[in-house]
């Protein structure tokens, strides 16, 4: 556990040295959270008819999404773990005395945690200094924030147990490009990224309660803007439960069958 | 010009023998866009119109942007990722060849892949032209294709000022995407919707306000001033700036040396 624990604590600190790369990052995402709500705000000037959703909650999930895009985007990519992979040089981290599983999946937690450190509070801060009607708060009960941050971190947990199917699918294929491309694709319309879970058509809506990516990037914007109640949210914390065992349950098994037919490249 | 379609031959023939990647890559670049308009018409079901713009209004808009935004990115990919060239020396090579510096680093690379985004924005197209009824005639149809050529040269303008501030950061800069990415996405949608000083900014600024919202006023006659039908020709000079502040970035130039 302590070795585990060291890797997560040493990627963590160097995740925290990009900070110029970061300042970029976060003008980007700031610009995009605010064409996102324009062009929100535009639709809902067409339609006054109540919707399932406010503009409201709507500007604070997006600015949710901008500030936590390195939680929820599966197309976020280690190229060390690639290359790991396609090189050959896995024959190196097969010889340690750690769980490889356990070992990655560490890593790419504090990849992720790291990232969204530097990024979070910049965007929600001058977020939450500008004027209404895009002004990002905070709501009105302690209970909600408490259920936001828990199903944040299930939620990061459960996008990581994904990425590493990517990743362990590589020993497969030996290139990320195929299957990162199914997952991110489909995943990113899934989790409600390019279109809000609440504004689809019933039938989409059902099929993404049925999918694991929302219980990552959708339901705990939702818990904070206040779209999901107390109640709801307990009971998706306990679907959220579900899907990490089971993510984490293939994905063990799966890499060690394909560790048990690995074949090193090259020398 | 001539060397220039033989490194579009030979480019073409080295990217054709990683055919699986190649065609995995395409098909991504056809689905990633392809989901966003998706979206774009799942919210139509449920809101009537956009800063009075209907869906198929919004389609026409979405389809040129995005024709535009792929063939650009696949002839000009040569600047869109030219911090590598600087990065690795290799534009010493460039200057010392007897050839303008632009067509050599046009032709050092190309994207066929963005032939998946190409295809879905002419289905856009489609889709959306003969949802609508327009009366076609020869001014019409000549401002359509304006405004895609229009497209085309202020995202190569944009990469060529990106590529230029490379020669003095080394790296590749990520905020140079809120004007090319940012531009595309932005302009997905009519420019009235917006705030007025980002409608300003990408009108007079950086024009992508001449790509599709002005002409296409014009286009699906929501305005009397025909002049609209002549303004992709002023987002065409929007190149001129770009080239002399490249040439600038040239003169500038010190190698990394590696």
């Amino acid at each position: 556990m302590k070795a585990y624990y060291s890797l997560f604590k040493m990627t963590l600190i160097k995740g925290l040295q990009y900070r110029i790369s970061a300042l970029a990052g976060v003008s980007t995402q700031f610009f995009f959270g605010f064409m996102f709500i324009m062009v929100y705000q535009a639709f809902y000037l067409s339609n006054p008819a109540t919707q399932p959703i406010s503009l409201r909650e709507l500007i604070l999930i997006v600015w949710l999404q901008q500030a936590f895009l390195v939680f929820i985007m599966l197309w976020f990519r280690d190229s060390e773990i690639i290359n790991l992979i396609t090189t050959g040089n896995i024959a190196y981290e097969l010889c340690r005395p750690t769980d490889i599983y356990n070992f990655w999946f560490a890593k790419l937690i504090a990849q992720r945690l790291s990232r969204a450190i530097l990024r979070c509070f910049p965007i929600l801060l001058i977020a939450a200094l500008l004027p209404f009607p895009y002004k990002f708060t905070l709501p009105d009960h302690l209970t909600t924030i408490i259920l936001f941050f828990l199903t944040l971190i299930l939620g990061l947990i459960i996008i990581v147990s994904i990425s590493m199917l990517i990743y362990i699918s590589m020993f497969y294929t030996m290139s990320p490009t195929g299957s990162l491309l199914m997952f991110s694709v489909l995943g990113e319309f899934f989790a409600g990224l390019t279109i809000p879970i609440p504004l689809m058509p019933d039938f989409l809506r059902n099929l993404t309660y049925m999918l694991p990516f929302r219980y990552a990037a959708d339901l705990p914007f939702r818990i904070y803007a206040g779209n999901i109640k107390h109640d709801e949210a307990i009971i998706s914390i306990g679907i959220q439960l579900f899907w990490i065992l089971l993510l984490l349950t293939v994905g063990k098994l799966w890499l060690k069958k394909a560790l048990n037919r690995i074949v090193i490249q090259g020398g | 010009m001539k060397i220039y379609f033989k490194y579009l031959k030979i480019l073409l023939k080295s990217q054709m023998e990683y055919r699986t990647s190649f065609i995995l890559l395409s098909t991504g670049q056809f689905f990633v866009p392809f989901l966003i308009f998706i979206s774009i018409f799942l919210l139509f079901q449920r809101f009537p119109n956009i800063g009075g713009w209907s869906l198929y209004e919004v389609a026409l808009c979405y389809s040129i942007i995005h024709i535009a935004f792929s063939l650009s990115e696949c002839f000009a990919r040569g600047f869109d990722s030219f911090s590598s060239t600087v990065i690795k020396g290799d534009f010493d090579r460039i200057l010392v060849r007897p050839l303008s510096t632009i067509i050599q680093v046009l032709g050092s690379k190309f994207e066929f892949t963005r032939v998946g985004r190409f295809t879905q924005s002419v289905i856009v197209l489609i889709f959306s032209l003969s949802n609508l009824s327009i009366t076609w005639e020869i001014y019409k149809i000549m401002t359509l294709i304006l405004m895609v050529i229009s497209g085309v040269f202020i995202f190569v303008g944009i990469y060529m000022i990106g590529a230029t501030l490379s020669f003095w950061t080394i790296e590749g800069l990520e905020v140079i995407n809120i004007f090319t990415d940012g531009g595309r996405e932005i302009s997905q949608y009519p420019l009235n919707i917006y705030q007025d000083w980002i409608k300003k900014f990408f009108t007079y600024v950086i024009p992508f306000g001449t790509v599709n919202y002005l002409p296409l006023m014009y286009l699906l006659d929501k305005t009397n001033r025909s002049i609209f039908m002549l303004a992709p020709l002023l987002g065409i000079l929007f190149i001129i700036p770009c080239i002399f502040i490249w040439n600038f970035g040239v003169k500038h130039y010190k190698s990394t040396g590696s």
